[in-house]
């Protein structure tokens, strides 16, 4: 099957075009890096059959990073070419454009976002563009659309230069004189928009930006999320699921194996939905009633923050505070993805440049970004015990995040490299990709999540009726009752957690703990280790070594802050002064420690000025 | 005046005059448009060490205050030029 390639600058529209061109649902956000590896569809023109790759944004087909490499690697394999041109920023685009021209394989362009181009006040002229480049040059506004199918029909006219490369200094010249031939600016006033833009660029400014949004994304998700599980939970389970559960109880026999399968225990003869632990209680409690509602609103603001395109905003205003844990502003969007699922967190961190800053944001991620469904469960049950117990949940994490950040960056050898990124415009996101994006990442969940959880409470039944679980809880009784000051069937928990954390939560409570306990047990179980599908992804990103390496990190780090907390939380510190204390001490000890990747990375500039 | 982005005031303007370094660093900003003989103009610093934010044509881009000290920039006294060319 022939090859059409798409290729083009990060964010100037590659996937949607895509999108549009095979129907393939993608993830579109309004940053750089959003497609990280290529898609793969296809597209019919009349009874031929194409396949349509979507390449990683791409500057120069010259690789400097790893998404780099994918990009030129495709355009050699390519049958046709698409190179999507973001016409709002010309010079730039074209310079890739020149590179494409040089390659041995038909081209065609895309000049993308051509609307935008005119608000701006940019004025192509295309048929001259056309006839400098020697390919055809067909205009497109890919979100709505328009110019797609015109594009299509174009593609058998596309042309193959195969032109004499250029020197870097040469190729500038080449294109700052297609530019000027063809491009004029009118100057006009800004908008709004680009205000905002600016604003939220500015210190002044952009600080208070900063603290509005994470606040007003944290009571969204958090109150939004309460919210609909409260109403499920009282609804849905309460007053129709719950009945129907106990007639199949009753059915079965209130009793056997099949039925703590799928119901599990009873309490008083009852069903708990919280502590039955079987897999049509807990399990669908635990997914539909309690993960599901947070998510959902997670990922609703996230897509907001993603195709408005404040992210990269965020990662300049983060960049000081990142540069302490050894990594750059930028680092903090796999990070933020990682508090919706740490697969998709640990599949970004590829756009970093180095091995350094993908261990590190890997390696943090893993220990102090409980991803949503997690987070669902330490809110709806520490949540219970009281909002300092909660706090210090967060605390912790934060605390293990600055500590273990600043203790990486010190020992690991070499520097991050401060960071040079793009920021794209404010854009007002449209309410039909965000629906489409949102029940992509839901459909995902479930379609990914369901099996989990299903054989984790499975598996959790197995363990509990064979004794398995009496039997390591007696041989890890001194870690986990000494070390920890949890009793040994915790253990049960750590084992159940590297399945499902979420499920992993909600069996810490059929062990009865106490307030201090539950704390340690929701703290350890965040940090200790990753679940299979984001084991999977870091074993594949950061190679075996590294990932052993960063496993030691991450059950050292989870058994250090779990004993903390036992020898401290309420015999000695109070909850609240315990998160307040641990917040404090952080960022004390952020501030003195200092980031060492900035001390090397100065030397190394004194070394080649 | 040759300032780096780093020293620049926020609202200046000025073509870039030099990029230390090595040529790979030279050869990535490059790719990112902020090449030798480029108009710019600085938006915003993030704190002392903090990140620079530039505009060039119709595009913002924010550098890392390490790799800011190493672009030189000849200021001129213009203070508006928002064609960037």
């Amino acid at each position: 099957m022939k090859k059409i390639v798409l290729v083009g600058n990060p964010n100037v529209g590659k996937s949607v075009v895509f999108s549009h061109l095979t129907g393939s649902k993608v993830m579109i956000s309004n940053y750089s890096g959003t497609t990280v590896e290529f898609t793969r569809g296809q597209l019919k023109i009349g009874e031929d059959s194409y396949a349509v790759l979507d390449a990683p944004g791409t500057y120069s087909l010259t690789p400097s990073s790893k998404v780099e490499e994918v990009a030129a690697d495709m355009v050699d394999q390519a049958d046709v070419v698409i190179n999507v041109v973001d016409a709002t920023n010309l010079e730039r685009n074209l310079l890739l454009t020149s590179e494409v021209l040089e390659r041995d394989v038909p081209v065609i362009i895309a000049l993308n976002m051509i609307d935008e181009a005119g608000h701006k006040g940019v004025k192509i002229d295309v048929e001259k563009l056309e006839e400098l480049l020697g390919v055809p040059v067909i205009t497109t506004v890919a979100v709505s659309g328009e110019g797609l199918k015109k594009l299509v029909d174009a593609l058998p006219k596309a042309v193959n230069r195969k032109k004499e490369p250029l020197e870097v200094a040469d190729r500038w010249a080449y294109v700052g004189s297609v530019v000027s031939e063809v491009q004029t600016i009118i100057h006009r006033h800004h908008t709004w928009l680009e205000s905002l833009q600016d604003a939220s660029l500015r210190p002044l400014t952009g600080i208070p930006i900063v603290a509005i949004v994470l606040y007003l994304a944290f009571q969204l998700v958090i109150g939004v999320g309460e919210m609909i599980a409260g109403f499920l939970e009282e609804y849905l389970f309460g007053g129709l699921y719950g009945p129907l559960m106990n007639r199949l109880s009753e059915w079965l026999g209130s009793g056997g194996f099949l039925h703590d399968i799928l119901i599990g225990r009873l309490f008083d003869g009852a069903i708990e939905f919280e502590e039955s632990l079987g897999v049509l209680t807990t399990g669908v409690f635990v997914e539909f009633g309690v993960v599901l509602p947070f998510l959902t609103v997670f990922y609703l603001v996230l897509g907001f923050l993603e195709d408005s395109g404040y992210l990269p905003r965020l990662a300049v205003m983060a960049d000081r505070v990142m540069h302490r844990v050894g990594l750059h502003g930028y680092s903090i969007i796999p990070m933020v993805l990682g508090f919706g699922c740490n697969v998709p967190a640990v599949l970004a961190a590829r756009n970093l440049e180095s091995r350094r800053e993908r261990f590190i944001v890997c390696t943090l991620t893993s220990v102090a970004v409980p991803c949503m469904a997690q987070l669902a469960m330490i809110v709806g049950l520490v949540g219970r015990l009281g909002g300092a117990y909660l706090a210090v949940v967060f605390a912790t994490l934060f605390f293990i995040w600055i500590v273990l950040g600043l203790i990486i960056d010190r020992f690991m050898p070499g520097y991050t490299p401060s960071m040079v990124v793009e920021i794209p415009p404010y854009r007002i996101p449209s309410l039909r990709a965000q629906l489409k994006k949102l029940g992509m990442r839901v459909k995902g969940l479930i379609v990914h999540a369901t099996p989990y959880i299903l054989g984790g409470i499975l598996l959790v039944n197995i363990l509990y009726t064979s004794g398995i679980v009496d039997y390591l809880g007696v041989i890890f009784k001194p870690l986990i009752q000494g070390v920890l000051g949890l009793p040994g069937e915790a253990v049960s928990t750590l084992l159940i957690g590297f399945l499902r954390k979420d499920v992993a939560v909600a069996m810490l409570v059929p062990l009865g703990l106490n307030a201090r306990q539950f704390v340690i047990g929701a703290v350890v179980l965040a940090a200790y280790f990753p679940c299979a599908a984001t084991f999977a992804v870091l074993l594949r990103e950061l190679g075996l070594r590294d990932m052993f390496k960063s496993a030691i990190i991450m059950v050292l780090t989870a058994f250090s802050a779990g004993f903390m907390l036992n020898m401290l939380l309420d015999t000695v510190v109070p909850a609240p002064y315990m998160a307040a204390g641990l917040v404090v001490v952080a960022i004390i000890l952020a501030f003195v420690v200092g980031s060492t990747s900035d001390r090397r990375e100065l030397e190394d500039l004194d070394k080649t000025a | 005046m040759k300032l780096s982005l780093v020293d620049m005031k926020p609202g200046q303007n000025g073509v870039i005059e030099k990029v230390m370094g090595g040529p790979g660093f030279a050869a990535k900003l490059g790719h990112i448009g902020l090449h030798r003989g480029k108009r710019i103009k600085k938006l915003s610093s993030i704190f002392r060490r903090g990140p620079v934010t530039v505009c060039i044509d119709n595009f913002q881009v924010a550098i890392g205050y390490g790799k800011a000290m190493r672009i030189m920039v000849e200021v001129d006294d213009g203070e508006e030029n928002s064609t960037g060319r």
